[in-house]
């Protein structure tokens, strides 16, 4: 099989890269390993932030919806239950289908491809009920199944605030949410929003240990110090069943690896990144990255950058032109308001630092 | 945290044994990966990695930018080598 452009992912950037590409006339193969498409964006019941260019106002599952609808007018061809297994040569993708496998020759690749959830070791960490919170998140938006009835949860940055006012709507307790940090890491409003709910947010704590013999039974969580070392004394146990991890996510990027892109290592981005241009192109050139693989930010970031990448892969096969300088500028633009503010600027800055290192 | 607290916990791999690891010489999370098989199950790591490359760091004076994730090989997704082997399509 050939494509001009292959996409591996159909999250937020994915959708969005894809659908740019192919509305400029580049022959798109799109390949995700769900049988769904969307990737987390379909367990977004929340609202989101920004501009109405942003979508701003819609919930996650709508915005979701309309990539989708718009992919299919466009008559994009989508492999789902589809895993690219490896990337081989010169963007040769080997891809394991329901089937068997296959091979796709493509002239293009963006990867878009997401982040996967960190996770914290500590005594019983092992035992079920203890799982992401952006796990617990699928389990109650898309599954419709509470994962537990009382919850420790772990993490106050965007998804433990968020995660934990959803759990509270689903009908779980949400018994305490504790943070390492001397201060939440979130957004104000999501913090405030559990708080009025009666949830303790707890600061300079973390869990220590997870008690129970074939299940979590209950929790212990202990006060730490600047350093973030636990301070013998002040543990509080708790009866939980589920304790839920919210510290972080990590770009999912074995294939930019295989594919022999360089990389940096930036903490504020989730850890080691593909060196991207403005254009989103890595230092293999005609290999892409958009979305959380670029950087751990946010879904309306990440479908700016899946735009940015699909217009530039596209003219970078000859089509549009002229009309893709003056695409790019605007998604730039808008790029640039979404990391303004206090949690933007440490992003914005972080993206500078990769820029100035990747190929023009 | 003490030593029998599972780091790896596809192939079960305690702190324990990954810390002897680094005192047999181990300075990547390639290098515990072949002593100890931590990061070769299931999830290939995308667990583990992290919490070993943070342990790497305590233990031998590296900085976490300096520790890059195991060697990637395909598949990155595990499989029944019947799958790669049954081609349809070409």
């Amino acid at each position: 099989m050939d494509a001009e452009v292959a996409v591996v992912g159909a999250g937020p950037a994915g959708l969005s890269a894809s659908i740019e590409a192919a509305r400029l006339g580049a022959k798109i193969v799109l390949i995700d390993e769900n049988g769904k498409p969307g990737g987390q964006l379909f367990k977004q019941i929340h609202k989101f932030f920004g501009s109405m260019e942003h979508l701003a106002g819609l919930r996650g599952y709508d915005i979701g919806n309309k990539l989708w609808q718009r992919a299919m007018e466009l008559k994009i061809n989508v492999m789902l239950n589809t895993t690219v297994f490896g990337i081989f040569g010169d963007k040769t993708l080997g891809l394991l289908t329901t089937m068997g496998s296959e091979i796709l020759r493509a002239q293009r690749i963006i990867l878009a491809t997401g982040g996967s959830e960190n996770t914290i070791a500590f005594p019983g960490w092992t035992l079920p009920g203890v799982m992401g919170a952006g796990a617990a998140q699928t389990l109650i938006n898309v599954h419709r199944v509470l994962p537990g009835k009382r919850i420790l949860m772990v993490g106050s940055g965007n998804v433990g605030l968020i995660v934990s006012y959803q759990l509270l709507q689903a009908g779980a307790e949400v018994v305490a949410l504790v943070e390492a940090a001397p201060k939440i890491g979130g957004y104000r409003v999501h913090a405030a929003k559990i708080q009025r709910a009666g949830v303790p947010i707890m600061v300079s704590h973390t869990v220590k240990r997870a008690h129970g013999r074939d299940y979590v039974e209950a929790a212990t969580i202990v006060r730490v110090d600047d350093d973030l070392k636990m301070i013998p004394g002040t543990e509080k146990t708790f009866d939980v069943d589920t304790i839920c991890l919210a510290v972080g996510l990590t770009p999912l990027s074995e294939l930019a690896w295989m594919s022999g892109c360089k990389f940096i290592f930036v903490p504020t981005l989730g850890g080691h990144v593909p060196i991207h241009n403005e254009d989103l192109e890595t230092t293999v050139e005609g290999i892409y990255v958009a979305g959380d693989i670029a950087g751990i930010e946010e879904a309306s970031i990440a479908m700016e950058e899946g735009r940015l990448a699909g217009i530039a892969a596209a003219e970078s096969l000859g089509y549009a032109r002229e009309e893709a300088t003056k695409l790019k500028k605007e998604i730039k633009e808008r790029v640039q308001q979404l990391r303004r503010g206090p949690f933007g600027e440490d992003r914005y800055l972080a993206k500078q630092r990769i820029m100035k290192v990747a190929p023009r | 945290m003490d030593d029998e607290v599972i780091i790896c916990r596809c192939e079960e791999v305690t702190k324990g044994e990954i810390l002897k690891a680094i005192e047999q010489g181990a300075k990547t999370i390639t290098g515990i990966k072949i002593r100890t098989r931590a990061g070769m199950g299931l999830c290939q790591g995308r667990t583990c990695g992290r919490l070993i490359a943070r342990l790497l760091a305590e233990r031998t004076a590296q900085v976490l930018e300096e520790i890059p994730p195991a060697t990637v090989r395909p598949p990155v997704r595990a499989t029944k080598m019947e799958n790669l082997v049954t081609s349809h399509g070409e």
